[in-house]
């Protein structure tokens, strides 16, 4: 169709649009010149900030992977046997055993019938039984407290207590929520506010776990980056810090300071020292502190331990511990458990004062209540067997397994992808991921670019099509300009993990030759 | 001073609910009885919400025996189990990736559970198609819903509106404002058997437009507070009504399975636009809301509800799914529990008859409790209660003595969230107060669930019976005064 004729139907779409004081719906031209009613809601009438928001961990290159694995399940021949989904942090989904006890119990608790049956451990069913009590109507499927069940939260809090050497805890500052991710998604919203200058920003770490990039997004809040310290392993430093603070003040007023202890995607596991010294920044600065902590059993490195915010903030003496603003984040999904399915989660809030406590109360009763499963689930991981009871041994075995298959695979590879030209890996000091730096050729880059697409994705993108392995690009988390990396999660078993970095190897080894 | 003193306004502007105060007080009552307190009741009866289990109406055998074998698939190996408990328990294992239940699904939810979804879909609505594409599973429906509302409304200038039917339940309506919308109220007519008239869809739009840009409309069918079905015809007028004032629809049909009375019938939206045929059924923008909360299975808990979005915009669809994927997946047990609900034990299935005959007993409890609300509530002076037609609750007409509203003005609370209070203290029911839901100016209401075995049922009718005898005969100085 000519120009000159798409104008006169137009013209033609035009005058019976008059018709619209008739409520007829409007006219829009399409392409072929056919008129097609406007929609309500389209790209322009929708959220602007929700346009802005992506999660790489299941973006696109997931999308071509779950059509990859349709398309081998109808039969099409493929240069692999199956697709490796390395992209995502689900240890079950890459065959860790759950906890048998903590299955157990969950059991019991979904059919209490089963409480008659032999076959199940007696510390088993006195769990279930304490748990239904908990629960409305002695069932899980009744709602539960929006801040989550009473006696959970007691038990969350006496957890935290014996983990953090005796530091008080109060059950009231525990708020059970949707994953982890809930919890923080829910602070963010408390915290966002202002306009212009005055609007918001939260400091979260290059790179970072794409849900921050995504809720600041979507809550249209000014994200901060502050790089992590790739020659140093990913180390924090506080003269970064304090760069990328004193240039956001410029355009909006900070408040909160995101991080992720052990790190995701880096995997770094942050000493002490460190961890002080970024209380004090946020102490001087004001600034509420976000700790993500969900990967705090997920430690291997020698010389790497597991500080929490608190305890260190609690040893930092009144002058900090009065006053510092701190909100710290735990889940079900990671650790030894690996229970993502279940959506179970708390946060513990330090120093918020109780009006802030009651608009927080506000903002969860909206979605009703956390799964009620996965409170009983976080009810058994703060409160596992103990020495004496039926379960204790298998649990011990079952943990202690798990966590050593994991330092195991962590340490494998870190050495593998050493092995490789192009590829540099720091250790990963716990976590689940590992994510190494890759040197791309410059052909390959001008070739990326020319397709509109960001190097590392591109590269991936090709080593999904070649080997079947899916993994996430560096640039869906952020990284210094001008570097590429990938995130690849160390979860498959043992052995799978060993042909995955041999291909892996491989496929980098054939990408550099292609583009050199 | 605290840096997080300054707080989004959007969340400052969520109105705190009446439901605080009863709650407060119910928590105080439950105190006092533990301590041995002296009461004319021994336990407070917690009517206020919809949960069956929490009643005390059980969980359904089938689902629960289903979500055990998969939480702990060893039960898979011995004869515990009925065989096709087992074999669906099987089947969804293998539809879990490492055949765990506590591993992350697809954003929308496992594949072959929306799959069997937009089946049940289908059925419902007598074939018209539904493409699984348009589901996505989230942990309860409200969720869903929050996530759809956030793609509508945004701060703008001016506010972006959505008709909201007053009375209708508040956990939507009260995040409203924190996502830089307005609510623009129409109300639904109580003599009517509070049916949507589509002149106050008009009235209640035109009033809008002066101050905001109205691009919603949120209708809930079967209807929460008052439990009405709206008809085909109602129905019908809605749709024509959004394509021309061109609104996005938001039925709220979670009550779809809880239908009573032999001449209700509840017909889904997507059925009634699916046969007004084109150019609506192709054009009008939809979003359809379920849950398994409500129905017999009941498991608000579990947290499993979909959206079904129709005839959305794909450009849209795809940011739409980016919001939904941040947040991982629906929990796995809520998925399977939507799947079981909206696919349970057939005729033949050796589950069947116990799954008979523990909904047909959901079932009774539920139809006599409807009838005896309204042979009571009907007959006491200063109450009327229309029909239930669906839905969990029971929604009454209070009219109450000058001298009580005066009273209550004197105390600082609304009229009939006075009288729950009352109702609270001296009987110890926990309702919900028609101020809590929005009512027309001068009107009072009290919601409660009727969603509780029988016998609880009569003991909430014989206190409130007694109580509002009592009430009316004499309002005076209790200590309900200490608020």
């Amino acid at each position: 169709m000519n120009h000159g004729t798409s104008l006169l139907w137009k013209r033609r779409a035009l005058s019976s649009l008059s018709a619209t004081r008739r409520g007829l719906p409007q006219e829009k031209m399409t392409e072929n010149g056919m008129t097609s009613r406007a929609k309500v809601l389209t790209i322009d009438t929708m959220n602007p900030t929700v346009k802005k928001v992506e999660y790489a961990v299941r973006g696109p290159i997931v999308a071509r992977a779950v059509e990859l694995e349709r398309e081998l399940s109808e039969g099409m021949k493929k240069p692999f046997a199956e697709v490796i989904k390395a992209n995502i942090g689900d240890a079950h989904a890459m065959g860790q055993q759950p906890i048998t006890f903590f299955r157990q119990v969950l059991a019991l608790c979904s059919y209490p019938e089963l409480l008659n049956d032999s076959t199940f451990p007696e510390d088993a069913k006195s769990r279930a039984r304490r748990i239904l009590q908990s629960c409305g109507g002695n069932s899980m499927g009744s709602y539960s407290a929006s801040q989550g069940i009473d006696a959970v939260r007691h038990d969350v809090a006496r957890y935290i207590e014996r983990r953090d050497g005796g530091v008080p805890c109060d059950p009231d500052n525990i708020y059970l929520t949707t994953g982890a991710s809930d919890g923080i998604v829910t602070m963010l919203k408390l915290l966002v506010c202002g306009e212009g200058v005055s609007r918001t920003g939260v400091m979260i770490s290059i790179p970072q776990y794409p849900l921050y990039s995504a809720a600041l997004a979507e809550l249209g809040a000014v994200q901060i980056n502050y790089y992590l310290n790739e020659e140093k392993c990913w180390s924090m430093d506080i003269a970064e810090l304090q760069r990328a603070l004193d240039e956001a003040r410029q355009y909006c007023n900070p408040r909160a300071l995101c991080i992720i202890n052990p790190g995701n995607p880096t995997g770094q596991v942050q000493n002490r020292e460190c961890i002080e010294d970024v209380i004090r920044f946020a102490a001087k600065e004001r600034l509420f502190l976000m700790a993500d902590e969900v990967y705090q059993d997920n430690v291997y490195a020698d010389g790497c331990q597991f500080h929490s915010f608190k305890k260190v903030l609690f040893d930092m003496g009144p002058e900090y511990s009065n006053t510092v603003e701190l909100a710290s984040f735990h889940s079900t999904s990671k650790c030894y458990m690996g229970e993502c399915g279940f959506r179970g989660g708390y946060m513990e809030i330090i120093n918020m004062d109780d009006e802030v406590k009651a608009q927080l109360i506000k903002l969860v009763s909206v979605r009703l209540c956390p799964p009620v499963p996965g409170q009983a689930l976080m009810d058994l991981v703060v409160n596992p067997p103990q020495p004496g009871e039926p379960s204790y041994a298998n649990f011990i075995k079952e943990r202690t397994a798990t966590l050593s298959a994991l330092a195991e695979k962590a340490k494998l590879t870190e050495q593998v992808l050493n092995t490789v030209q192009g590829i540099s890996c720091n250790p990963v000091q716990g976590a689940m991921y590992s994510f190494p730096c890759i040197t791309l050729p410059e052909k390959a880059v001008r070739e990326a670019k020319e397709i509109g697409q960001q190097p590392d994705m591109f590269y991936c993108m090709k080593m999904l099509e070649e080997t079947g392995i899916c993994l996430v690009p560096g640039s869906g988390f952020g990284q210094k300009d001008g570097t590429y990396h990938f995130r690849m999660t160390i979860l498959p078993p043992t052995d799978k993990l060993k042909i995955l970095l041999n291909k892996v190897k491989e496929f980098h080894q054939r990408f550099t030759q292609q583009y050199s | 001073m605290s840096v997080v003193r300054e707080i989004s306004p959007n969340v400052r502007n969520m109105k705190p609910l009446d439901y605080e105060i009863l709650a407060r007080r119910q928590n105080l009552i439950e105190k006092e009885l533990r301590q041995g307190v002296r009461k004319p009741f021994k336990e407070v009866l917690d009517v206020s919400m919809s949960d069956l289990q929490m009643s005390g109406l059980k969980p359904l055998s089938f689902v629960r025996q289903v979500l055990a074998a998969c939480l702990y698939p060893e039960l898979l190996n011995s004869n515990k189990l009925p065989v096709d408990v087992r074999q669906r328990a099987q089947r969804l294992l293998g539809e879990c990736a490492g055949a765990s239940v506590g591993s992350y699904t697809a954003t929308k939810g496992i594949p072959e559970i929306v799959q069997r979804i937009s089946e049940y879909i289908t059925r419902r609505d007598g074939g018209v198609p539904c493409s699984p594409e348009n589901i996505f599973i989230s942990s309860g429906s409200q969720w869903s819903l929050l996530n759809i509302l956030k793609v509508l409304l945004f701060e703008s200038s001016p506010k972006r509106g959505i008709l909201v039917p007053v009375p209708s339940h508040v956990t939507t309506t009260l995040s409203i404002p924190s996502l830089g919308g307005v609510v623009i109220p129409y109300y639904l007519s109580e003599e009517q058997g509070w049916q949507l008239q589509v002149e106050e869809l008009q009235r209640a739009l035109d009033s809008a437009k002066a101050w905001c840009k109205p691009v919603t409309l949120y209708i809930i069918n079967p209807g929460n507070p008052p439990g009405q079905i709206q008809s085909r015809k109602s129905m019908q007028e809605v749709i024509q009504f959004v394509s021309e004032k061109r609104l996005f629809l938001l039925a709220d049909e979670v009550y779809q399975n809880l239908i009573y009375g032999e001449n209700s019938e509840f017909v889904s939206y997507k059925r009634v636009l699916g046969e007004m045929g084109h150019p609506l059924s192709d054009t009008v923008e939809l979003a359809s809301f379920h849950s398994a909360s409500k129905g017999f299975t009941a498991e608000c808990g579990l947290r499993g509800g979909y959206v079904e979005l129709v005839n959305v915009d794909p450009a849209v669809m795809k940011h739409i799914y980016a919001l939904f994927s941040k947040d991982s997946c629906g929990p796995v047990l809520g998925q399977m529990a939507l799947d079981l609900a909206l696919n349970p034990p057939q005729p033949g299935d050796p589950s069947y008859p116990l799954y008979h005959t523990e909904t047909e007993h959901i079932r009774k409890s539920l139809l006599h409790n409807i009838k005896r609300v309204s042979e009571i509530l009907n007959s006491l002076p200063g109450f009327s209660c229309q029909p239930v037609q669906g839905g969990s609750f029971a929604y009454a007409r209070l009219f109450l003595p000058p001298s009580a509203i005066q009273k209550a003005e004197e105390l600082g609370l609304k009229p009939d969230t006075y009288y729950c209070v009352r109702l609270l203290e001296e009987a110890g029911v926990l309702t919900l107060p028609g101020s809590e839901f929005g009512q027309k100016e001068g009107t009072h209401h009290m919601r409660f669930c009727i969603t509780t075995p029988q016998e609880r049922m009569e003991e909430v009718l014989r206190r409130i019976t007694n109580f509002h005898t009592q009430f009316m005969r004499n309002v005076s100085e209790t200590e309900a005064d200490r608020v």
